[in-house]
């Protein structure tokens, strides 16, 4: 009997809830595979896709959020062996599955815990509250592949922004896999975009995009190319989560400053009276 | 309309000396350059004082002293410590505060009855607020040994001189860094006096530095590279071209820029508060305010209605002598300010939208400009969208909730909102959807020490005031 002729996978772009190739028709082979590799179109387009999500994410409630990071935790856990195949080390793929989890958790925390009532010199009502930013654009850290591309996409959503995500160039299976995992975790379409590719090709297309609000540099380690790209990103003042060090530790515990970063305070009063 | 005599605050209280140095290090210093520039009462044109202009090199000398004062003093100091010298600080200036608010006036140009009930109650209370976090930092949410960053360099406007200068330093100095702060060149006198008070109250020498100067001295100051944490209150130009050059660098920033609220009212609001509150979002301060309510959204079917009420409480704004306690609008700030505010109003009749003032009188020297509104205003009009910052309101209506919203938001700024309505569930649906830093429900321009204050999009990003304010000071 002959053996199985297996079948193989085509690994291609997330954006909008799908899975298309990159418009340019381009591909890379990289960890044995052909990538897609996305064009400044494709950047465009996840924009697109992002920007139509935020009223629908921003706008669900903090316990559907949660429920569905948490989701999130309970299909990765249920791939655990398929990431491990693709060569992510075991015990990363356990602290990414346990960080779906935690930030699943904060998300009807942070507005207490970040928020208040505000005591006011005066006869008012005085209340702050956070509100997720809008659109964040992501270059994702270079390793470690999935832990580091969980622990960069988790806290953006959590609070109700959408993201466009250039995952590591060297290492995408895991982030196209993750897609797979998003795309079936009841995350709405347009919350997570994944491009595979350059970062050199997507991420100043994405810095100078004048509708996203928010850029997490953390996976660009060329200091002059970061520095460039927080140039572009002055333009419409999108707040900017700067490069991680080389030796960030993607295993402590993450605290909430990239989540606080990626958040506007609203502060509403009204006056008390009969 | 009733006369009023004339009520004019005295001058005696302050003593202005013929010129100023830059306060570095503890002392009042000239400039390496020797260089200087004039402070100019806007209501008179009379010429206060000659100030020094801070080059490069001062700006270096005060960060170095800055800088060893941190290491040396401040961030070792315990916060206990720091927290007195900020109460002693905010006794002083409750202390001086008539003194202050005259001053303010005088270089401001801004009425006394806002500098001596607003500004200045607002300035002591911001230093009492901060001088209790300082030895409080591991209980303000930002984990359990909160750090300060190292020496701030602040440029701050001249809208709110001494206000703003409060909103920078207290929280600074109560997260334990040491500041080098630019005060905007044509309202330096209260930062200056503010140094005195830093004498007076013996903070060690170099924990506050005051350089005054203009665009140049403000570049020199926020592209040290020995600064650890810029932060600046002003135009989104200037912001966007601060956030450029901090790019790459290890410095921390906040911004406070532009604005261009929203302030909407709907049919079922009562009318006479409306436009009280139309009226002090707009001409308080002579709309010289990032967060005035510049824009009024009014309902269709009480439009008509709200602006004749409008007009009739507008021809009673008494404009004229700042230190008069009489006077609610005061003198445009600057020559240069009021050529903007003509340019852009001669832009919204010229784009077609008609132009209404009260018929007042102006007086003949100084810088002054009639409250103004235009109505018939689209959301293509300058004067719909660029921040005039001057006492000129632009008209819209609108008729559904859906369609307010979308016309608020209609706009690259996003620092304040306002809303009048009596229907609660509407304030707080129509609060969610609004982007904007500040929502002030039935009333407008209030601010708190304890409430952050701070915009979205391109009114700049960081939160100054209450716990939130300590964050921008803090390595969290």
């Amino acid at each position: 009997m002959s053996e199985r002729v297996a079948v193989r996978k085509t690994y291609k772009l997330f954006i909008g809830g799908k899975f298309p190739r990159s418009e340019s028709g381009r591909s890379y082979l990289v960890q044995s595979a052909n990538v897609s590799l996305a064009s400044r179109k494709d950047a465009r387009d996840a924009v697109v896709a992002a920007r139509a999500a935020v009223k629908g994410w921003a706008g669900a409630t903090a316990y559907n959020r949660g429920q569905i990071l948490y989701r999130v935790a309970e299909m990765l856990e249920g791939r655990r062996e398929q990431f491990v195949a693709l060569g992510v080390p075991a015990d990363e793929v356990d602290a990414a599955i346990d960080r779906w989890v935690w930030y699943a958790g904060w998300s009807d925390k942070l507005s207490q815990v970040y928020g208040g009532a505000n005591p006011v010199a005066g006869p008012y009502f005085n209340l702050s509250a956070p509100e997720p930013t809008g659109v964040v654009a992501v270059a994702a850290p270079e390793e470690p592949a999935l832990l580091g591309l969980v622990s960069v996409i988790a806290p953006a959503i959590v609070t109700g922004n959408t993201v466009v995500v250039a995952a590591s160039p060297a290492a995408p299976l895991a982030a196209v896999t993750l897609a797979e995992v998003l795309a079936t975790s009841d995350l709405p379409g347009g919350v997570v975009n994944i491009l595979t590719g350059r970062l050199t090709e997507t991420v100043p297309t994405l810095a100078a995009h004048m509708d996203v609000n928010a850029i997490d540099l953390t996976g660009v380690a060329d200091a002059e190319l970061a520095a460039d790209l927080e140039i572009k990103a002055a333009e419409n003042l999108k707040r900017v989560l700067r490069p991680a060090p080389a030796d960030h530790d993607w295993y402590a515990d993450p605290g909430i400053t990239r989540m606080t970063t990626l958040l506007e305070t609203k502060t509403v009063w009204h006056p008390k009276g009969v | 309309m009733f006369e009023y005599a004339p009520a004019p605050e005295s001058r005696s209280v302050v003593d202005i000396k013929p010129s100023y140095g830059l306060f570095v290090d503890g002392a009042f210093v000239d400039p390496a350059s020797g260089g200087s520039f004039k402070s100019v009462n806007p209501a008179s044109e009379e010429v206060l004082a000659e100030i020094a202009e801070a080059g490069a090199d001062d700006v270096d000398r005060a960060v170095r002293a800055a800088r060893t004062a941190y290491e040396k003093v401040w961030g070792p100091m315990p916060g206990r410590d720091r927290a007195k010298y900020l109460f002693r600080i905010a006794r002083l200036i409750q202390e001086r505060s008539r003194e202050l608010a005259v001053l303010e006036s005088l270089d401001n140009g801004k009425p006394i009855k806002e500098s001596r009930d607003v500004d200045l109650p607002l300035v002591a209370a911001h230093f009492f607020y901060y001088a209790g976090w300082a030895d409080k930092l591991p209980h303000a949410g930002f984990g359990p040994d909160p750090k300060p960053l190292g020496v701030a360099a602040q440029v701050i406007p001249w809208n709110f001189p001494l206000l703003m200068l409060a909103w920078k330093i207290a929280p600074a100095l109560a997260a334990g860094n040491t500041v080098v702060l630019k005060p905007a060149e044509t309202t330096p006198l209260t930062a200056l006096l503010f140094a005195e008070i830093c004498q007076q109250a013996d903070l060690p020498a170099g924990v506050v530095n005051i350089v005054t100067g203009a665009g140049d001295t403000g570049r020199a100051l926020v592209e040290h590279p020995g600064v650890d944490k810029v932060a600046f209150t002003g135009s989104t130009e200037v912001g966007r071209a601060i956030a450029r050059s901090v790019a790459g660098t290890r410095k921390k920033l906040t911004l406070e820029l532009g604005g261009k609220a929203a302030n909407i009212v709907f049919d079922d609001a009562p009318i006479d508060q409306a436009v009280e509150g139309i009226v002090n979002g707009i001409f308080f301060n002579q709309g010289h305010v990032c967060c005035a309510g510049s824009r009024l959204l009014v309902q269709e079917s009480v439009a008509d209605r709200v602006l004749e009420s409008l007009k009739r409480r507008m021809a009673q704004l008494r404009v004229g002598d700042p230190l008069d306690k009489n006077t609610d609008i005061g003198a445009i700030n600057s020559a240069e300010q009021l050529t903007r505010i003509r340019e852009l109003s001669d832009a919204g009749s010229a784009e077609g939208a008609e132009r209404w003032s009260p018929p007042c009188e102006l007086p003949e020297r100084g810088f002054w400009f009639a409250p103004t509104i235009f109505t018939g205003v689209t959301q293509a009009h300058r004067i719909a969208r660029e921040e005039i910052f001057g006492p000129v309101l632009s008209v819209l209506t609108f008729r559904t909730p859906a369609e307010a919203v979308e016309k608020a938001n209609n706009t690259p700024y996003g620092l304040s909102a306002g809303i009048w309505t009596d229907k609660g569930s509407r304030i707080l649906w129509l609060a969610d959807r609004l982007r904007a830093g500040v929502v002030w429900a039935n009333t407008f321009n209030k601010f708190d020490p304890t409430s952050p204050f701070g915009g979205y999009k391109e009114s700049g990003y960081g939160r100054e005031g209450g716990r939130h304010g300590l964050e921008g000071y803090l390595n969290v």
